[in-house]
């Protein structure tokens, strides 16, 4: 009993301390913006991806982002390129980096950065126009873009 | 019962997808009667733009439409309360704007080169600013409040009597220090979404993000009566909401930064035809 309890208790101090280990600031890129390690630690959930990709309170890709396989959500944008087959063509550590933060691998692109936390000029506090009380969260958690990275890995010609 | 919802919600796009399909290419004459220039060339301090649209080239058919007749343009109505109140007398002095301005058509003209400088105080006025300096000083009035139902209608009138007039907004001499402050605005990219103003209306307009058509941003249109909110909109509640949107802290109506920022903005459409009261979704 007192063996299985401290193993438990490893556990989780050890998935904490990963998790502390991937904040925003921590994410390691590439000089191409690959990141290279799951956020996360833990596999994505391409389903649970496709859901964060047309909600407009979570990833809202298709604001910007044509997705033929999303068809049935409407409306999609124009401002970025189409995603369709980009899981044909972009391995998991360039998506993972153009959606933790875009501008890493597009030097000014428009595409917000999805997990990033600093260097914002007068960020707000959500959409209510004031300013944002202590620390900001992440558009997105990390498991939620593990999840996007799921199911962008899906989209193959 | 799913597949069916998802059907229902397909068709509801396509449909919608028709009505929201804009006529880029249309002209907008007024009553039959008044041209205006809704597309131009860019003035040369707009270095990244060779035309200029105002917002209504961007809009749906159906909504283009409401502009093209007063008696379907619901921002008339307002106008008509506007010039109730420029005949009454209010304030201390007993004053009412038309006993210093005569009819409303005698400012024609006005609304095409605003913000401006004003000499005695020495500052860049918008219109709001101009018309409660003239209630305050001249009629001894209550300032009516930023971009409030009354402002906006007397907005709203001041604007339809220069339709057809081109902006011609000065951004040297006096107002250059606030117009540069302005520019600097415009590009910078604001909240934890790190989008500029130029990043939607600059680098995008055309473009579809999600339902909304990017138009350039323009306000030679402004009062636009937005049939989202069904009441008229002034500038810089525009401004606010645009940059609300881009997950920030805003700056408040009537600031200096707003200011400077619609003196900007009112420059790069210098050419198009004042437009207000108009029809935006
Ligand atoms: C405000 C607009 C905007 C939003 C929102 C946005 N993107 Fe993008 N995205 C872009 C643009 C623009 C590019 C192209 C890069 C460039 O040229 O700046 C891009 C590029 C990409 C690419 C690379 C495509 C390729 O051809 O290799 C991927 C993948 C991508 N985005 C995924 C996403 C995902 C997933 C989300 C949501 C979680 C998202 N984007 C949200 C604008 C956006
Ligand atoms: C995330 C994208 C985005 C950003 C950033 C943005 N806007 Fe907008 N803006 C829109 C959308 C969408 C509309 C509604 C469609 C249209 O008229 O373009 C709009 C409308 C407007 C209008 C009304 C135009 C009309 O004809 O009725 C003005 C004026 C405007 N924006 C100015 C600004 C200014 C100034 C800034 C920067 C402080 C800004 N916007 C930043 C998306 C944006």
């Amino acid at each position: 009993m007192k063996r299985i309890l401290s193993t438990g208790v490893a556990i989780a101090i050890a998935t904490v301390g990963f998790a502390e280990g991937m904040t925003p600031d921590d994410v390691v890129y590439s000089e191409y913006g690959e990141v290279e390690a799951s956020l996360s630690g833990q596999p994505g959930d391409a389903a649970a991806g496709l859901e964060i990709m047309v909600s407009r309170g979570k990833g809202n890709c298709i604001a910007c982002h044509q997705v033929t396989a999303l068809e049935e959500y409407p409306f999609h944008g124009e401002v970025g390129p189409s995603l369709d087959g980009v899981g044909e063509y972009r391995t998991a550590a360039e998506l993972r980096g153009i959606i933790a933060n875009a501008k890493m691998t597009y030097d000014g692109t428009i595409m917000p950065a999805f997990y990033r936390t600093s260097g914002f000029t007068r960020p707000g506090n959500a959409f209510t126009g004031k300013a944002a009380e202590g620390e900001l969260s992440p558009l997105l958690t990390a498991q939620e873009i593990e999840d996007v990275v799921a199911y962008l890995l899906t989209l193959k010609d | 019962m799913k597949p069916l919802f998802k059907g229902g919600l397909t068709a509801i796009a396509i449909l919608s997808a028709f009505a929201v399909h804009a006529d880029e290419e249309a002209d907008l004459i007024i009553n039959e009667e008044i041209e205006m220039t809704v597309r131009t060339d860019a003035p040369a301090h707009v270095e990244n733009l060779s035309t200029i649209y105002s917002g209504w080239v961007f809009r749906s058919t159906e909504t283009q439409a409401l502009q093209m007749d007063d008696f379907e343009n619901p921002g008339m109505i307002f106008v008509d309360d506007a010039i109730a109140a420029w005949n009454t007398a209010e304030g201390t002095e007993g004053q009412s704007c038309a006993a210093c301005h005569g009819a409303p058509e005698e400012m024609a003209g006005v609304r095409a080169v605003y913000p401006k400088w004003n000499d005695e105080a020495e500052e860049v006025r918008t219109i709001a600013m101009q018309v409660n300096g003239c209630r305050t000083e001249q009629m001894g009035a209550e300032e009516w409040k930023y971009d409030g139902n009354e402002m906006l209608n007397m907005e709203a009138l001041l604007a339809s009597v220069s339709r057809g007039i081109p902006v011609n907004v000065a951004i040297d001499g006096p107002v250059q220090a606030m117009w540069e402050k302005g520019r600097d605005l415009y590009y910078t990219r604001f909240g934890q979404l790190d989008l500029s103003c130029a990043n939607c209306h600059e680098d995008n307009y055309g473009n579809n993000i999600r339902a909304d058509h990017l138009s350039q941003g323009q306000i030679n249109a402004f009062p636009t009566y937005r049939l989202k909110n069904a009441k008229l909109n002034g500038v810089q509640s525009r401004f606010r909401g645009c940059i609300r949107d881009t997950r920030a802290e805003t700056y408040a109506v009537g600031s200096e930064e707003f200011i400077a920022l619609e003196l900007y903005v009112a420059s790069r459409g210098n050419g198009l035809s004042v437009e207000g009261p108009s029809v935006r979704n």
